[in-house]
């Protein structure tokens, strides 16, 4: 038995997961400002994002309208009338000093999504679905590891500042047992591929778009519920598991001793898979919410609310069973694609145009060999399945060929740009060019007079090694079929 | 040659588009009478000579029409200004040039009003008499000796003491009003959201509105009209269009007119020369055609304490950002002290004693535990006064009242007493909380001091208020400023 395995035979876990979402709305939460991620620092800004004095928000529609999809998706009751809020705390990252939320009356309310933990449904109770502006970046330079303790100064970047934020809240969910990891990691799963079928963010874990907060706490069966912990910005869905694990290790030690849990938000290392104690959650921490005089009520109609949920997507689970069927994938090749977490992946690398066994090759295949050597699962590299449909193209259309695509999914990987960017920027075409090819078939030649004359003298599969020389000079770039082609024609030889 | 300096915002406007004068000589004229005068009233925080003469030029050249083509004005420092300094009163935002322009600016830019300057005002529109101005007090062009009002008194102040023919106040709790009532101004709140707070620096969101401040009723209509209307970058800012003031200005029309005298609002408290003077406007009112009775609106009792939270709530959330991380002052960041302090020191020097005054009640009224007894409490206040207004609005067209208690009072005499301050805009605040349309124009003198009669009207329909205003004035012509300082 483990030691998370004996501390749920002897405690019962409680979790709560909060998690963040940021929209993939074109324009901010309250201004006119792009979203795109990774521009240069302070570049995506204006008066209102920057809380220059006197600016006023407005609210963006798109926003409201994903918020509410997300709610009908999670079964939420749909506020007919609802106002933002003010949460009042300095932090230099936020430009007004407050931020823009909702308090006691969000948007989505009374929800839940159902997951599958070994064959088992688990339903997982949504207590409320709201909207938010997200905060600027924070960079401390100077000390040695990036955080705030021992740097010299510190940069803002607001950017981030006033990206549509949507923060789903769970109820406690209780009763798990032995699965609570698993159930965590269930839910988040679950509710990415939700996210990722509404089209409503790109989801991405590593880039921040999506960013979960783990309570714990752990009672003796018969006890009431223990004091929780609040583990923040569990990065990946490897995380959310590690580190629901790692807390109720922790909190069974303490509890042993007879000692008290103690309230508190704790950070988890994906370094070391544990916890560590942040800031005490400060009682005196008082946020001074009222609502936000500077925007006016939103009231959805029921109608239009209506039509959103007419127009929902199936959901993930619906969804999944239909485009194995449409695939005509068998049921093992299903579950292999389940058990190794690409189905989704794959089925929407399919959905962006790929044929399915190209898709599936890449994701149980590279894609799955990158993801063990970086720790992550397939599904949380830094590609996008649309990427992956694109590098399947431009192989089967002869820009690219085996070789050059592993290189160009690097180059994505590597945070390099699109497959076409990363294309052009490394200069990874197929060579098709016969003049460029010409000149180098020329230099293989001669360099290797002795394999050419034994090539003309009838043994033909020696070519072989200059077509090797060809593609080497070409540093892989030549379609090795059109090399050996040029080669034979040079030597007077019937391919 | 007339002084052009002594035009209306109207004539000036018909002598531009005849070109019986240019716009740059109005302009030079104002710029100049300001050099003359300002030493003394102080109305002026920055004049923007430059500007204001490339945009007389541009009227001249045919570029710009309208209205108020060719019009001077004064901008209250609250109100931000492309490039130009905006201040808001405070050391906070000393030498901050926004980079952008409020939509009023923008608007008053495009219809060719040349802005001569930004005008001096309480530190963040907090208090009564512009005597919390971390810049200085403006004087009373009355009499030096006295307030000018507040917190636009800059703006007052400049129209009286003519500097200009017009000027932009804002009013949240009667900060355009009063100033209007002690400076023998027109001086107009209109309804809120009937005028876009973008770019206007917030005190308090809710109650916030920019609005026109002149020396007759017909040139204050010409302005509301050219900076109201909808706003999409106010999302409080009200789609329907501006009510049809200048129209009512030159109508000038009271038969009929149901006026409501508010009891809460007169006798007890209000100064006897004031009381005398609004009893003969209302008499004044009934000659010329409109029907009187007494109304009563209980709760405004409670406005001011009611105002005294909500405002200062909101006002501890909008001045979070003045934090010396983006803009601004910024006091203490040596190297050595981390972001906490520094931000604690630039705020403990960059803001008055008002302005912290009034954070600290607005902190303490939205803490939680608090917040239902104080901030809860002055909401559900607010809904009772709203409902008085339309209570009365049932019996009366529009409702009046003396603006302020009393005429201007010494600068200084209530500096010690903010409670005797506050009590300067008991009559103007309902208006503010309920969110309609209210005026203040001149109804005579008390021992030789301006004595201004309010009226409000429903929301939406601050056409009644001219109607009102320009009645009272062709029955009652408004006194001009003495100036006995200018030749003593
Ligand atoms: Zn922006």
């Amino acid at each position: 038995m483990t030691a998370y395995e004996q501390a749920l035979a002897e405690f019962a876990p409680v979790l709560g997961l909060e998690t963040h979402v940021e929209l993939g709305t074109a324009s901010k939460m309250f201004c006119g400002c792009a979203t795109t991620f990774g521009a240069e620092p302070n570049t995506q800004v204006c008066p209102v994002c920057l809380g220059l004095p006197g600016a006023l928000p407005v609210v963006n529609e798109k926003a409201v309208e994903s918020t509410i999809r997300i709610g009908l998706a999670l079964h939420c009751t749909i506020a007919t009338w609802c106002r933002f809020a003010r949460k009042n705390y300095f932090y230099p990252d936020m430009p007004k000093n407050f931020q823009t939320s909702q308090y006691d009356e969000p948007l989505c309310v009374d929800g839940h999504l159902d997951v599958e933990v070994d064959g088992e449904v688990v339903r997982v109770e949504i207590e409320r679905v709201h909207l938010e502006e997200d905060t600027g970046k924070t960079l401390h330079v100077g000390g040695a590891t990036g955080r705030i303790t021992g740097a010299s100064h510190s940069l803002v970047d607001y950017n981030r500042a006033g990206i549509p934020l949507v923060e789903i809240v769970t109820r406690p969910v209780a009763g798990t047992g032995v699965r609570a990891a698993a159930v965590a990691k269930a839910y988040v799963t679950e509710l990415r591929d939700l996210l990722r079928g509404l089209d409503v963010s790109d989801v991405r874990m590593e880039q921040g778009s999506m960013r979960c907060d783990v309570n714990t706490s752990l009672h003796r069966a018969g006890e009431p519920w223990g004091t929780r912990t609040e583990t923040k910005n569990v990065n990946s869905l490897r995380s959310v598991e590690r580190a629901v694990r790692s807390e109720v290790e922790r909190q069974a030690e303490v509890l042993r001793r007879g000692e008290r849990v103690v309230q508190e938000t704790r950070h988890f290392s994906e370094a070391t898979g544990a916890t560590s104690p942040g800031r005490v959650k400060d009682d005196a921490a008082d946020y001074r919410y009222f609502p936000e005089p500077d925007l006016v009520p939103v009231a959805p109609d029921p109608a239009w609310v209506a039509a959103l949920r007419a127009a929902l997507p199936a959901p993930p689970s619906v969804r999944r069973k239909q485009l194995v069927a449409q695939l005509g994938l068998s049921d093992l090749d299903a579950q292999a694609m389940v058990n190794a977490g690409v189905l989704d992946v794959v089925l929407a690398t399919v959905e962006a145009g790929a044929p399915a066994a190209e898709a599936r090759n890449w994701w149980l295949g590279a894609l799955a060999q990158r993801a063990n050597e970086t720790g992550v699962e397939p599904a949380e590299l830094p590609v996008t399945p649309a990427q992956v449909a694109r590098v399947v193209a431009l192989v089967a259309e002869g820009t690219l060929n085996a070789g050059l695509a592993r290189q160009v999914l690097d180059g994505v990987l590597a945070g390099e740009g699109e497959p076409d960017d990363v294309v052009a920027a490394r200069g990874l075409a197929v060579v098709s060019d016969t003049g460029a090819l010409g000149e180098a078939v020329d230099a293989a030649l001669a360099a290797h007079p002795d394999v050419a004359d034994k090539v003309r003298g009838g043994k033909v599969q020696a070519v072989g090694a200059l077509v090797g020389a060809v593609m080497r000079a070409t540093r892989g770039q030549a379609d090795a079929a059109t090399v050996r082609a040029l080669l034979l024609e040079r030597l007077g030889v019937e391919g | 040659m007339t002084d052009l300096t002594r035009l209306t915002a109207a004539e000036t406007a018909a002598a531009v588009a005849s070109r019986e004068v240019s716009a740059v000589e109005v302009a030079q004229a104002h710029l100049d009478r300001i050099a003359a005068v300002d030493d003394r009233v102080h109305a002026f925080l920055h004049v923007d000579a430059e500007g204001a003469l490339a945009q007389a030029a541009r009227v001249d050249a045919g570029e710009l029409t309208g209205p108020l083509a060719g019009v001077p004005l004064a901008l209250k420092d609250v109100l931000c200004t492309e490039g130009v300094p905006t201040t808001a009163g405070s050391r906070i935002l000393e030498g901050w040039r926004p980079p952008y322009d409020a939509t009023v600016t923008a608007r008053l830019r495009a219809a060719g009003v040349v802005v001569l300057g930004k005008t001096n005002m309480d530190e963040f529109a907090m208090g009564s008499s512009t005597e919390h101005s971390a810049y200085g007090p403006t004087h009373n062009p009355w009499d030096l000796d006295r307030i000018p009002g507040g917190s636009g008194g800059g703006s007052a102040a400049a129209v009286a003491a003519y500097e200009a023919p017009l000027a932009i106040g804002t009013d949240t709790g009667g900060s355009i009003r009063q100033p209007s009532a002690v400076t023998g101004t027109v001086g107009v709140k209109p309804t809120y959201g009937g005028v876009s707070r973008y770019g206007l620096i917030a005190f308090s969101s809710s109650l916030d509105q920019a609005g026109p401040v002149a020396r007759t009723v017909l040139d204050a209509a010409l302005l509301h009209e050219a900076i109201g209307g909808h706003d999409p970058r106010d999302s409080t800012s009200i789609a329907a269009p501006v009510p049809p003031v200048v129209e009512a200005a030159r109508q000038a029309d009271v038969r009929g007119l149901r006026v409501g005298v508010v009891r809460e609002l007169t006798g007890d408290g209000y100064e006897p020369g004031v009381q005398a003077r609004f009893d003969e406007a209302v008499q004044a009112l009934v000659e010329l055609g409109a029907t009187v009775t007494a109304v009563s609106c209980p709760h405004f009792v409670h406005a001011l304490p009611a105002y005294y939270l909500i405002a200062p709530s909101e006002a501890s959330s909008n001045l979070a950002r003045f934090d010396a991380v983006r803009y601004g002052l910024r006091v203490g960041d040596d190297g050595e002290r981390g972001l906490e302090e520094v931000m604690a020191l630039t705020r403990a020097q960059g803001f008055g004693p008002e302005v912290k005054r009034r954070i600290v009640l607005g902190t303490y009224a939205l803490s939680s535990g608090y917040y239902d007894a104080y901030y809860g409490q002055a909401q559900k206040v607010r809904t009772l006064i709203t409902r008085d207004f339309t209570a009365a609005f049932a019996e009366a067209d529009v409702l009046v009242s003396p603006t302020t208690p009393g005429v201007a009072f010494p600068l200084g005499a209530k500096l010690s007493d903010p409670l005797a301050m506050y009590r300067q805009d008991l009559a103007t605040i309902p208006s503010n909380l309920y969110g309609g349309p209210a005026m203040s124009v001149p109804a005579g003198l008390s021992d030789g001091l301006p004595v201004g009669l309010q009226v409000m009207a429903p929301v939406q329909r601050d056409d009644l208020l001219y109607r009102v205003g320009a009645a009272l004035e062709a029955a009652r012509p408004f006194a001009p400023t003495p100036l006995q300082w200018e030749t003593a």
